[in-house]
């Protein structure tokens, strides 16, 4: 499970660094542990439409990115709707719900939490990966975890 | 359950402090709703149906004594004695003893596998032999006895017989005609039913076997439930010298006080005026007349309504009043319908004024409304039986309702709540049935009245004024309509300003698509700029359909369905240039399958370069009129319907509405073209046009209506321009016109008094509302292929603008192909 809490540095943001990232050790700085974010230069931040999203190619992966400009957030998640399958998710129109961001998937309007990545739509629904964003002056990038980022954080 | 209830209402009543309660019971646990018992075989457990816990005795400073039946009442000492040797002090002591049930003197009914069907212990004993056997019996064609019959089925004894004593079913609720439909229901549901059949005795050597009936016929059973009624349980007060009646019962008075005025009994121990009342909610009245007498107020016990209505292993069964007034002094009026096992008798006083009651079987819906009705002597309409078999043709129903009650009308018999109580309730601000629950406890019980509850609000609400509105969605307070009206007169432009003067919150894929249209609908201006295209749904975000595998579909407009064949060889060339499947549509296109989304700008470059602009097959717009061949070639053609399509379908086109607009012209009445199917459809005549209006096709299709006949050209499209119009403004979203023309309050005749009458004054406005749109129209399409930006967007990865999705697979099919499954 993802903790969202925001870090702001004088000259960029961190959006939903996992709580995990603090268990990493410096005695292990030459070598790739469990919890190091590498961060994915994704795209520019004018590449990404207002309140809307894109897909990052990453690897052989494909990662939903959302620009939620009204309330100044980023947020990334698998790009894959879980319901059907469809590579769809960064189509989406994003909204909130109870104060909850979340974005719908335009094939049959699941909603997703963009925070922890939770079907709103239906509680039997697989929940989405998601991954934390970093916006460096006009630059997104997007964390994964070295070596284990097919691994969702929750199964750690 | 009354002794119970007697407590609740003694707690409500009196400062704590001023009374001690002691509560003996003799069952191991504490009074429970023996009302909802078949429950427990549903699942319920013995928990889940206490009245209330134990613990809130002891908070009640009530002192409970279970298993521990009274022994003894010493009259003279005021005190009694407890089964486990406890003497007790009392002043005033209350009887709530209940019944026991009867059981015939048959011979055999001691033996294994015969049960009674009253307590808990009852049920489980009976569930732990059920799971050993197939064939059962219930003595008993009562209320319980059919219950009963119910749970064996539940418990897996497939063959179970109701064995009744009477000539009918029910016999002290519901008639003979009544009966035999409740029966024959039964017996499809896999009952089998005896009546007029009397036991003689029961066999089997220390097991039941069989049954042996007095006409000398018989039946092998392996299980027998004995619910042949109800016996008071009066033997503590007969042996305290308490009058009791002949056939049982604790005699008292209308303060419900027994020949020791202060010693009380209620519920079913207590007879009243020669009759035992075996309901729950006569019951609870009782337990308040003699809290009532304890505080000093004047209350009296006046007999009861013994109305009920049940569900019978899903058969509604109803009686109410006075269900068997004899001929001579009352009319009636019957309905019997053995096709669906549905029987309703209701009987109306001889001068046709007021109802006395009446038998409900298979569909009990009335029963709220009848029973008001008979209660509160309401006046019946002119025709009583329309308020049993609704009116036919002409208005509405008239008369019963819950605006025609008076204010003293008991809406909730079990709690005794009458609808002025509900009515204050809701308008000091309850206005859901679950908070007219926990504040008044109307629908607590038998939750039986909880529909008329439900309207009882909805009626208080409109009487207050208070306008029940159908709102968009969390982030917008208002309806679409609402909406529509704002954004007009605040001129506002794009979603986020709508959202910023008219909403709150950041929006959701319900209202965005909404706002969206409106603005769309409004100002016809290009839907991805100002910040608008994420507020698109998909389809409109990238002007083409998705589909399954996430590729996309291209319909270019073909006005009329009249295509070059220089067009049709440019589709073709396209459609194997970009590997897409084609296919005719139902609207007279070509829709092309299977586009990657980051062809989309090149595919329609080719297309524009032909002559081609954006079909809209993607938005909620005008998608397409239809066009038979018409007076061209057609040798029974009146007019040219193919060039008024054409004319038509470019006035319209990208016209945005709350749901798709299709549409057709026929050039006679054979309606070659479907026009009757279409949200607006147009046939020639000899002198003009027939306009109709309203149609659709899909999952619930409707046929138009006529709106105006024999019209010319431009006549009609006038009258086009309103109708469209009229319903962009008023429409909820993804309201079809055939759904909005269906929920317009006067329906046609109003659509047809506003379209062509102008009775709102508003077809001036209509008319130049609809010109402007049509004056700004722009192929959306070419406005993405000529500008840089915009295509941008019509990119797969937004880090690899080159590549394509590679998740996309298709199959081959017929020499084309097709997306692979899902």
């Amino acid at each position: 499970m993802w903790l969202a809490f925001i870090f702001k540095f004088s000259n960029y943001h961190i959006f939903k660094l996992p709580l995990l990232t603090t268990y990493k050790t410096n005695t292990m700085s030459s070598t790739t542990t469990l919890t190091e974010v590498h961060w994915f230069f994704a795209c520019k931040t004018d590449d990404v439409p207002l309140n809307g999203g894109v897909c990052v190619k990453y690897k052989e992966e494909q990662i939903a990115l959302f620009h939620f400009s009204r309330r100044e957030e980023w947020y990334a998640t698998q790009n894959m709707c879980p319901h059907k399958h469809q590579m769809a998710l960064s189509r989406g129109m994003i909204g909130t719900q109870n104060g909850e961001p979340k974005v719908a998937c335009p094939f049959h309007k699941k909603t997703f939490s963009l925070e922890d990545g939770r079907c709103l739509s239906d509680e039997a629904e697989c929940s989405l990966k998601t991954y934390p964003v970093k916006i460096e002056e006009d630059r997104v990038y997007i964390g994964f975890y070295g070596g284990f980022d097919k691994l969702s954080v929750a199964n750690v | 359950m009354v002794g119970y209830k007697f407590c609740e209402k003694l707690v409500a009543k009196f400062e704590p402090g001023t009374y001690s309660l002691t509560v003996f019971g003799e069952e191991p646990r504490p009074a429970y709703d023996r009302v909802h018992l078949s429950e427990f075989f549903s699942g319920k457990s013995a928990d889940d149906l206490l009245m209330a816990p134990a613990n809130w005795y002891a908070d009640n400073n009530i002192i409970l004594h279970t298993g521990d039946p009274v022994k003894e009442i010493n009259r003279e000492q005021k005190t009694i004695l407890s089964h486990k040797g406890l003497t007790i002090e009392y002043d005033y002591l209350v009887l709530a003893t209940g019944s026991a049930a009867f059981v015939p003197p048959i011979p055999g009914v001691d033996k294994k596998g015969v049960f009674l069907y009253r307590t808990i212990e009852d049920l489980e004993m009976m569930t732990a032999h059920a799971s050993k056997v197939k064939r059962g019996a219930v003595i008993g064609g009562g209320l319980l006895g059919l219950e009963a019959a119910k749970a064996m089925i539940d418990l897996g004894v497939t063959d179970t017989h109701v064995i009744e004593f009477a000539p009918r079913l029910m016999p002290r609720q519901i008639d003979d005609s009544g009966s035999k439909i409740l029966q024959s229901k039964l017996e499809t549901l896999g009952l089998t039913i005896f009546t007029n059949k009397n036991t003689s005795s029961i066999t089997g050597d220390e097991s039941i076997t069989g049954m042996q009936f007095s006409d000398g016929t018989s039946i092998d059973v392996d299980m027998l439930v004995i619910s042949a009624g109800i016996k008071p349980r009066d033997e503590l007060a007969k042996a305290a010298g308490l009058e009791t009646g002949p056939r049982g019962g604790i005699v008292v008075n209308e303060k419900m006080q027994t020949t020791d005025e202060t010693i009380f009994a209620i519920g079913e121990c207590a007879l009243f005026n020669g009759m035992i009342y075996g309901l729950v909610a006569p019951g609870y009245e009782m337990a308040d007349v003699v809290v009532a007498t304890l505080s000093a107020a004047e209350k009296a016990f006046a007999g009861f309504d013994m109305s009920t209505k049940l569900k019978l292993i899903g058969v509604d069964v109803a009686s109410f009043g006075d269900p068997f007034v004899p001929a001579a002094d009352c009319r009636t009026v019957v309905f019997e319908d053995t096709m669906k096992g549905v029987y309703k008798r209701i009987n109306i006083s001889t001068d046709g004024k007021y109802l006395l009651g009446g038998v409900l079987i298979g569909d009990a819906a009335a029963y709220n409304m009848l029973l008001q009705t008979t209660k509160n002597k309401v006046a019946l309409p002119e025709n009583p039986e329309d308020i049993l078999l609704g009116s036919r043709g002409g208005d509405a129903p008239q008369g019963a309702g819950v605006a025609g009650l008076p204010a003293d009308a008991v809406i909730c018999s079990c709690e005794g709540i009458t609808k002025g109580a509900i009515c204050s309730a809701v308008e000091a601000g309850n206005e859901t049935l679950d908070s007219i629950k926990k504040c008044t406890k109307a629908a607590t019980c038998c939750g039986g009245c909880a529909p008329m509850v439900k309207d009882i609000i909805t009626y208080t609400l409109k009487s207050q004024g208070k306008y029940i509105r159908n709102v968009v969605c969390e982030h917008f307070n208002y309806s679409r309509q609402e909406l529509y009206d704002l954004i007009r007169i605040k001129k506002i432009k794009s979603y986020d300003d709508v959202l910023d003067e008219l909403g709150h919150g950041d929006g959701c894929e319900v209202c965005k698509p909404v706002v969206a249209s409106i603005l769309a609908s409004l100002w016809n201006e290009m839907i991805l700029v100002k910040g608008n295209d994420t507020a698109q749904d998909s389809n409109d975000r990238y002007l083409a359909n998705i589909q399954k595998g996430g590729t996309y579909s291209v319909v270019p407009r073909i006005p009329g369905g009249e295509i070059t064949p220089e067009k049709l060889i440019v589709i073709g060339e396209v459609a194997k240039k970009y590997n897409l499947y084609t296919k005719i549509t139902g609207g007279q296109r070509i829709d092309l399958f299977g586009a990657h989304v980051s062809d989309l700008p090149a595919i329609w470059e080719e297309l524009i370069a032909a002559g081609f602009e954006s079909g809209h097959a993607y938005g909620k717009a005008l998608r397409t009129v239809k066009s038979c061949v018409g007076s061209t070639w057609c040798r029974f053609g009146l007019h040219d319907s193919v060039s008024f399509a054409i004319q038509i379908e470019e006035r319209y086109r990208g016209l945005r509405a709350p749901h798709k607009i299709k549409s057709a012209v026929s050039g006679c009445i054979r309606e070659c073209a479907e026009a009757q199917s279409k949200d607006f459809g147009i046939i020639a005549t000899e002198r003009g046009w027939n306009l109709y209006v309203g149609g659709n096709g899909g999952s619930k299709p409707q046929h138009a209506i006529l709106l105006a006949a024999d019209l010319d050209s431009e006549t009609c499209i006038k009258y086009i321009d309103r109708f469209l119009m009229f319903y962009i403004k008023t429409a909820d979203p993804l309201t079809r016109t055939a759904t909005w023309l269906n929920k317009l309050e006067g329906g046609m005749d109003y659509l047809r008094n506003v379209v062509i009458n102008d009775s709102l004054v508003i077809n001036a406005e209509l008319e130049a509302e609809m010109q402007s749109l049509v004056d700004n129209y722009k192929c959306e399409w070419k406005e993405v292929v000529d500008n840089p930006e915009l295509r941008k967007r019509f990119n797969h990865f937004v880090n690899a603008p080159e590549e394509k999705d590679p998740s996309i697979q298709f199959e081959g099919m017929r020499d084309q192909k097709k997306a692979a499954g899902w």
